[in-house]
């Protein structure tokens, strides 16, 4: 179906399943219980997921194909997000012209860019990326908010002031960034019994537009223009004896990775109207490859693992504090208690850095395709438990 | 798009957003029930406390989540009950807010405002926060106070200095207890004026953002009206760790004065490298060179080592005050903690106070009822003197100090010495000043 | 004239550190061709092996001085390093005051030793990784290094001042009639990395050890044929690389008073040393150090900015896309050399 085929098609299903029913499975425990702190079903949340998914997914196209391993992503992510604001603050606040915007702008800026980062390979790649994100940040971060050329609103981050003009704007639309008047802080909360699931207009919209981007993702997987760069990554050399020019494939691939970020951007401002530069700086550009090597480079689905994995411990570990320990720990008595909270204590809450860190250093060590390869493991392990005398089918390729 | 409309866009806001929520078939509905934001309808109610607890800043967040715990400790009628003795306002009663009892949620704003936004929506979202309060560093203030009036609920803001918070960016929903950059530069100026005389120039090192430069414009403009003369702003990078190649011209420049705008780990490289330099104790001019770092915290100085003392500065608050509110809490701080509070810590505790005493007073969460007891808000004892919360900006107003770091500290502690309390009206300005135009306080959003 | 010399001198001064760091940087790739982004964390390890030292010689015993009061009205509890209780105020406060210089001998059996259990314990799992896993691998170790550090002397910077001696300023400009006058323990800081920088060389070019170790940066098969163990060698390199490091960071502390994220500030800023210099070559990454230091200097003159504004903001990114650009290899890179 689609033009994909019975695997593909499948797994597309299971995960537009999976974003439709996100804000019901991502909370699984009663709102008032204890472990409600482990819910992740909020809208803020539930759209990071599907927002740095695209962001992850995007980067996949360029590093799980290609190899080359930008580290200045994060600046079409930046790129993305000032477009989609300008649009809101000269236009109005319907998030379609800057959403398009974002993913125009970007792309001209990737094509800049990796023009000239594409001409070296390796690690000098990663260098010249990272110095264009850097000077973009650094830019954005000062020199561009000055008074007199007011691009980015610098520190405080771009947004929209009742004196901009607007111009598309109506009394009767709301006030914040909507799609024909659907406001994207539109949540409907649903009580079922002790549980409580909030269904939120931008998650939606930002859930649809990763739909698309992973569909798109497979078709390039599978396409011969996929085939290509999957054969710069093996080896590029023997490519260009042949007499083929990688290069404009290279330079698609970045471009569309590119895009891919910067839509990224433009639906962050899209459910949030404020752009800040950090999202520009070499950390943020880490972050994306992070999300991909730990989720599973070159794998269709471990990206947006990658990237819920990720958020989940940046907003959920970060706000467990000793409080909160307290009162799970409550029914071990006190100086019991006490030496527990005391031994969790430097991993949560402030701590969270140290368990992220930790985590990923083991999921490198022992699982080098990431989370993807660790859930194959398991599908094998329990497989060959199942059937223990039938030796296990043929062994696929690592990519 | 004249004001009038503008302002009736801001009202019309919360009405669309509830009424969009309505445009989805309802079943089991719950969200239109509420009459604002996260309503507290139990016998709890949840603040969201807001701070960098990773990032440069982590300490002072640290500090900050003290007295968090410590306020709402005395709020809800625990430990000696610190402030709320010597607070003018006698409502509260140590049993809660309204006899609901306060509850929080934490979260790490990283010092960045994406970061700080996610938090504080988490908090608004998930756990039901109908106040967050916190930051540490302007921008982050900025990016949070937005979001507080789109959602509805109040902002408290923690340590922030620039005068955008309560001047470009200001927000019906968001209040400052924190002084700014205008005031330190009408506190310091009458002090430098009787130290260094009224012959002087001044050099001065700007932090590279919005902060350092609204910092910048408001000490040049003080020191300017003092007769001195500015012969050069030097911007500098955030990212800088090392400032010789920016301090080395300072040597040759014919300056006497050198001015830094600097905060955080900026301030203690700046001013390290400074010292470094012998800037201290070099003669221009026939007058010894001095060095101003407008605004100080204790923090950092403790940071910055033996290359304070004799610097002035500026500083919200200090806990060798000895008006009795100060003594109360530096003595119920000390006592659960071992240490003096920082100045971070005493504002957040005083702007969760002063929430729930507006609770308290209003008789009701709702964020309108709030704003409306805030506004104009006249009280004492909170350590620096009668405050004034200023309608028309949401700042507050009240006596600045002027410190100096200390020759002979006898303790790790005791770094700053308060050379002067510049009382409240010496350093208040007209809201439409210059520096401070350009914003709309807009009307208070409830998101109902 | 003046002003040129100073901002040249700063740049050198500058310029040292970063030489220092990329000269780990680039031993380590050479040897062991890994890319260690871990490499920034030990340089602030070294910066609070300094602090620890600090603390340690500050050691006290409390005494209470019922005279005086602290801040709850309590009577005061005076500390007394023990140090000065053993060797008296003048020998045990001259102890304290040199604490600085003393961490050197305290952080080389330190770092070397830290060097040594990074290797075997976790680098040399990925050799045959691609590089992409030890960026990763050793990215997760500075974060966990740094948090551990932040745990247990938290996030703000903790002075570490120089001694008395050569805390002071030096008019350098007084010997050719001129007035250059620059901090003593900068110039200090200066000469020791030409210092280390020296003794790196010399010893491998001078020793067995180094000439083995060189021979192996080449080809290290073809060594490893020869019967020689040439991965003992290289995990020894790995600790001279730490130490080195280490060193930097210990000498850096009075300078600016060390934070935790010290490394991370460096880090990006060493790799692009690295790459200007080109990867691999060790002289050319203690050029590019030198280099970048002296233009980040002149960049951010009023005269730089006001030209061109913000451009003390991106200097070394322009560079770095200047010489990427011009020698696809970095100024004196190798041919082949992590090209892949």
């Amino acid at each position: 179906m689609f033009g994909l085929n019975t695997k593909d098609t499948k797994s597309l299903f299971i995960v537009a399943f999976l974003v439709v029913v996100a804000p019901f499975i991502l909370n699984p425990f009663p709102a008032a219980s204890a472990m409600a702190q482990f819910n992740a079903g909020y809208p803020d949340l539930m759209q990071k997921f599907v927002i740095f998914g695209i962001f992850a997914i995007g980067f996949n196209i360029l590093f799980g194909l290609t190899g080359y391993l930008s580290f200045g992503h994060a600046a079409f992510l930046g790129i993305g997000s000032y477009s989609c604001v300008w649009m809101f603050k000269l236009l109005g606040y319907n998030v379609i012209p800057g959403i398009v915007l974002s993913v125009i702008i970007s792309g001209i800026f990737a094509l800049a860019i990796g023009f000239v980062s594409l001409r070296r390979s390796g690690i000098y790649f990663s260098i010249l990326t990272l110095a264009f994100a850097q000077m973009s940040f650094a830019l954005a971060y000062s020199v561009l908010s000055n008074p007199k050329f007011n691009l980015t609103n610098g520190e405080t981050g771009l947004q929209v002031y009742a004196n901009d003009p607007q111009w598309f704007h109506r009394d009767s639309l709301p006030d914040l960034p909507h799609l024909f008047g659907l406001s994207m802080r539109a949540t409907h909360k649903l009580e079922i019994g002790a549980w409580e699931f909030q269904l939120n207009a931008g998650y939606y919209l930002c859930a649809l537009m990763m739909l698309v981007c992973f569909y798109l993702a497979i078709r390039i997987f599978r396409s011969p223009f996929g085939l290509m760069l999957r054969a710069v990554k093996s080896n590029q050399q023997r490519m260009n004896y042949t007499g083929l020019n990688t290069r404009p494939y290279t330079l698609a691939a970045f471009v569309i990775s590119g895009m891919y970020a910067g839509l990224a951007g433009g639906l962050l401002s899209a459910v949030d109207p404020l752009a800040g530069a950090e999202r520009m700086q070499w950390t943020a550009s880490g972050e994306v490859v992070l999300m991909t090597i730990l989720g599973g480079a070159g794998t269709l689905i471990g990206p947006v693992l990658g990237a819920g994995f990720i958020k989940y411990f940046e907003n959920i570990f970060s706000k467990i504090n000793d409080h909160v320990l307290h009162s799970w720990f409550a029914f071990l008595p006190d100086g019991l208690e006490d030496f527990v909270v005391f031994l969790i204590h430097p991993f949560i809450g402030k701590g969270w850095h140290l368990t992220l860190g930790i985590l990923f250093m083991l999921v490198v060590i022992f699982l080098p395709g990431g989370l993807v390869e660790g859930g194959q493991r398991l599908g094998k392990w329990l497989h060959r438990r199942k059937a223990k005398d039938t030796p296990s089918a043929k062994t696929e390729p690592a990519e | 798009m004249s004001k009038s409309e503008v302002s009736r866009r801001r009202v019309l806001k919360s009405g669309a957003a509830g009424t969009a929520g309505l445009a989805l078939p309802t079943i089991f509905t719950a969200s239109s029930a509420a009459a604002f934001t996260n309503e507290p309808t139990g016998g709890t109610v949840t603040l969201g406390f807001n701070v960098p607890q990773t990032g440069p800043y982590a300490d002072e967040g640290a500090d900050e989540l003290r007295a968090y715990q410590l306020a709402v400790e005395h709020l809800n009628g625990g430990g000696d009950g610190g402030m709320l003795n010597t607070f003018s306002s006698k409502v509260l009663q140590g049993n809660g807010i309204l006899g609901k009892k306060i509850e929080f949620v934490t979260g790490d704003t990283q010092t960045k405002s994406d970061a700080a936004r996610a938090s504080a929506k988490s908090m608004i979202e998930k756990d039901g926060a109908v106040m967050i309060t916190g930051g540490s560093s302007s921008g982050v203030a900025i990016a949070v106070q937005g979001l507080c009036q789109e959602a509805g609920v109040i902002f408290m803001a923690g340590l922030t200095h620039s005068n955008d918070t309560t001047g470009k960016d200001k927000k019906a929903n968001g209040f400052r207890h924190f002084f700014n950059g205008y005031m330190s530069g009408a506190a310091l100026a009458p002090v430098l004026k009787n130290l260094y005389g009224t012959d002087r120039t001044a050099y001065h090192l700007t932090a590279d953002y919005t902060w350092g430069w609204t910092q910048e414009e408001s000490i040049a403009a003080a020191t300017e009206s003092l007769g001195w003369q500015t012969t050069n702003k030097v911007r500098t990078p955030l990212a800088a760790t090392d400032f010789s190649s920016y301090i080395a011209p300072v040597l040759n420049s014919g300056a006497d004065v050198l001015v830094l705008n600097h905060y955080g780990g900026n301030m203690v490289n700046s001013l390290t490298n400074a010292v470094q330099f012998g800037l201290r104790d070099k003669v221009v001019n026939g007058k010894n060179f001095e060095i101003v770092v407008p605004l100080y915290s204790r923090l950092m100085a403790k940071g910055a080592g033996a290359n304070v003392k004799g610097i002035h500065g500026s500083t919200n608050w200090h806990w060798t005050l000895q008006d009795e509110g100060s003594k109360a809490f530096v003595r119920s701080f000390g006592t659960k903690y071992g240490f003096p509070p920082s100045q971070a810590a005493h504002t957040v505790y005083c702007q969760t106070l002063l929430y729930a005493d507006a609770v308290a007073r209003a008789g009701s969460f709702n964020p309108c009822a709030v704003v409306e007891a805030l506004e104009g808000y006249e009280f004492d004892g909170l350590g620096n003197g009668p405050t004034l919360y200023r309608a028309e900006d949401h700042q507050c107003f009240k006596d600045v100090l002027v410190v100096r770091g200390k020759e002979n500290p006898t303790s790790e502690f005791d770094l700053l010495e308060v050379v002067e309390v510049t009382p409240a009206a010496q350093v208040s300005y007209a809201p439409d000043h210059p520096m401070f135009a350009g914003g709309d306080l807009g009307a208070c959003n409830s998101g109902a | 004239m003046d002003a040129f010399l100073l901002q040249i001198l700063n740049g050198l001064d500058k310029g040292s550190a970063y030489a220092l760091i990329a000269l780990g940087l680039t031993l380590i790739f050479g040897t062991l061709g890994v890319v260690n982004f871990a490499h920034g964390a030990l340089f602030m390890i070294g910066a609070f092996c300094a602090v620890t030292l600090q603390r340690l010689l500050n050691l006290s015993f409390e005494t209470i001085d019922p005279s005086q009061k602290d801040f709850l009205g309590n009577p005061l509890k005076v500390k007394t390093p023990y140090i000065e209780s053993w060797f008296g105020p003048d020998l045990g406060g001259a102890i304290i005051d040199w604490s600085v210089p003393l961490a050197i001998l305290f952080a080389i059996p330190i770092m070397i030793a830290i060097g040594f259990v990074m290797e075997r314990g976790l680098i040399k799992h990925f050799y045959k990784r691609p590089h992409a896993d030890q960026i990763l691998v050793t990215f997760g170790l500075a974060i966990v290094l740094q948090e551990v550090v932040k745990y247990f002397y938290g996030a703000n910077p903790i002075q570490t001042p120089a001694p008395d001696a050569l805390n002071g300023i030096a008019n350098l400009g007084a010997i050719i009639g001129m007035d250059i006058v620059y901090p003593v323990w900068r110039i200090v800081y200066f000469c020791f990395s030409v210092l280390i920088i020296a003794a790196i060389f010399a010893f491998l070019q001078f020793t067995t050890f180094g000439m083995v170790v060189r021979a192996g940066m080449a080809d290290r098969e073809t060594v490893g044929l020869l019967g020689i163990n040439i991965d003992r060698r290289f995990t020894i390199m790995f600790g001279i690389a730490a130490a080195v490091a280490g060193l930097a960071g210990v000498m850096y502390t009075p300078i600016n008073p060390p934070n935790y994220h010290m490394g991370m500030d460096f880090l990006v800023l060493s790799f692009v040393v690295v790459v200007v210099g080109g990867m691999g070559s060790l002289p050319g990454a203690v050029l590019a150090g030198f280099l970048l230091g002296v233009l980040e200097s002149f960049a951010s003159t009023t005269w730089a900015t006001t030209t061109l504004p913000g451009i003390n903001q991106i200097i070394i990114y322009v560079v770095a896309i200047v010489v990427l650009l011009t020698r696809p290899r970095g100024l004196m890179g190798l041919k082949g050399v992590m090209e892949d």
